[in-house]
C-alpha cells in the first residue's frame, strides 16, 4: 500500500511539473512507456507464472522440512538455493526465518537463505535478460550467490 | 499471428505446466495460481506508473546529468546516490529493471547500477525494519553491512569483465532502441 501510494504519488508531481513545462515532451514520454511496456509484457507474464509455480510448490512449510533443525554445511547450501531460486515476500521470509532458527536451524543457514533471496533472483532472470543483457544478467546473480556464501560463512562466525 | 505466439512462447508453456499441475497436484495448482492472480493484480498497479515514469525519465533528464551523477567519474557520490535510490520504499526488484536499463542508456556506470539493483532488492528500509523485527538487530545490521561491501566490490568486477568483454549482443538492441525514440 505504501508502495502504491509513493509511487502514484512521485508519478502525478513529475506528471504535473512535465505537462506544464510541455505536452509534446510528454505525450512522447507515454509513447515511449507504452513500447517499452509492451515490449516486457511476455518476460513479465513469464515472472508472475513462474512465482506462482514456486510458492505453490514450495510452501513455507516444505522449507521448513528442508532445512529445519539438521545443521551442517549442506543444509546451509540447500537454503541458498532455495533463497536463489524463490521469490518470497519479505513480509512472509522473514517471520518464516526467525521460526526457522528458533527451531534449531544454524546462522549460518538463514543468512545463506535471506542473503541468496533478496540479492540472486533466478525468477526475476527473464526480465532482467530482456532489460540488461544475458551477461550483465549471469553476472549479478552468480557473483550475489558466491557473495551470499561468503556472506553467511562471516555471519556464522561472528554472530 | 505466428509473431504473437513466436512472443508469447514463454507464457504459454507456462501455461501448459500449470494444466499438467491441476491434473497432477491440483492442491499446488490452485495455490500457485492464487498467488498468480495476487502478484497480477499488484502487477497491474504499479508497472504502468513505473513505465511511465521511465518514459519521463527518457525526455526529461538529459543525458550529461545522469553521466555526472552516476556515471564512472562519479566515484563515492555516484555509489551513495545509487544506495540511497535503491533503499527508497519503491516496491519489487523487477520494477527496477526498466529503469536501471534507461540509467545505462543515459551513461550511468555498471558499479552504480550494481549497487543500485543490490539495494533495492537487499538493503530496502521497511523490509530492513521486519528483519530486525523477526531476526534481530545485530542479524540484520551485521547482513547490511556485509550485503553492501559486497554489492561495491561485485559493481568493481562487473564494470572491470564488461568493460573488457563488452555484451556486444546487448549493446546492439540497445542502439537500435535510442535510434527507435529519437
Amino acid at each position: 500500500m505504501v508502495t502504491i501510494i509513493t509511487i502514484y504519488g512521485l508519478l502525478g508531481i513529475c506528471l504535473i511539473a512535465s505537462v506544464i513545462k510541455s505536452k509534446d515532451k510528454t505525450k512522447k514520454a507515454f509513447k515511449i512507456a507504452g513500447k517499452a511496456l509492451l515490449k516486457t509484457a511476455p518476460s513479465l507474464l513469464s515472472v508472475l507464472g513462474i512465482v506462482g509455480l514456486t510458492l505453490g510448490l514450495l510452501t513455507p512449510e516444505t522449507i521448513s522440512g528442508l532445512v529445519g533443525a539438521e545443521a551442517g554445511f549442506s543444509a546451509t547450501i540447500l537454503a541458498a538455493v532455495i533463497g536463489a531460486v524463490t521469490l518470497i515476500p519479505s513480509l512472509v521470509a522473514f517471520p518464516l526465518a526467525g521460526s526457522l532458527l528458533r527451531s534449531g536451524a544454524t546462522v549460518m543457514t538463514i543468512s545463506a537463505f535471506i542473503t541468496t533471496l533478496v540479492m540472486v533472483g533466478v525468477m526475476t532472470a527473464p526480465m532482467e535478460i530482456k532489460e540488461l543483457g544475458k551477461k550483465f544478467t549471469l553476472l549479478r546473480n552468480s557473483l550475489g550467490f558466491a557473495a551470499a556464501l561468503i556472506i553467511a560463512g562471516i555471519m556464522g562466525v561472528l554472530l | 499471428m505466428m509473431e504473437i505466439f513466436k512472443k508469447f512462447k514463454f507464457p504459454i508453456l507456462i501455461v501448459f505446466v500449470y494444466i499438467g499441475l491441476a491434473v497432477w497436484i491440483p492442491d499446488a495448482a490452485s495455490r500457485s495460481s492464487i498467488v498468480t492472480i495476487d502478484y497480477f493484480k499488484e502487477m497491474a498497479l504499479i508497472m504502468p506508473p513505473v513505465f511511465i515514469m521511465m518514459g519521463l525519465m527518457e525526455v526529461w533528464i538529459p543525458k550529461d546529468k545522469i553521466q555526472k551523477w552516476l556515471g564512472s567519474e562519479s566515484g563515492i557520490k555516484g555509489a551513495a546516490i545509487s544506495f540511497a535510490l535503491g533503499t527508497l520504499p519503491t516496491g519489487p526488484l523487477y520494477v527496477a529493471f526498466p529503469m536501471t536499463a534507461t540509467l545505462i542508456r543515459k551513461g550511468a556506470s555498471i558499479t552504480n547500477m550494481v549497487v543500485f539493483l543490490g539495494s533495492w532488492s537487499a538493503l530496502k528500509i521497511p523490509q530492513l525494519i521486519v528483519e530486525i523485527k523477526f531476526l534481530g538487530v545485530s542479524f540484520a545490521l551485521a547482513r547490511f553491512i556485509l550485503t553492501l561491501m559486497a554489492l561495491m566490490l561485485i559493481g568493481f568486477l562487473m564494470e572491470a569483465i564488461l568493460r573488457k568483454h563488452p555484451d556486444k549482443k546487448w549493446l546492439e538492441s540497445m542502439s537500435n532502441e535510442i535510434e527507435e525514440r529519437t
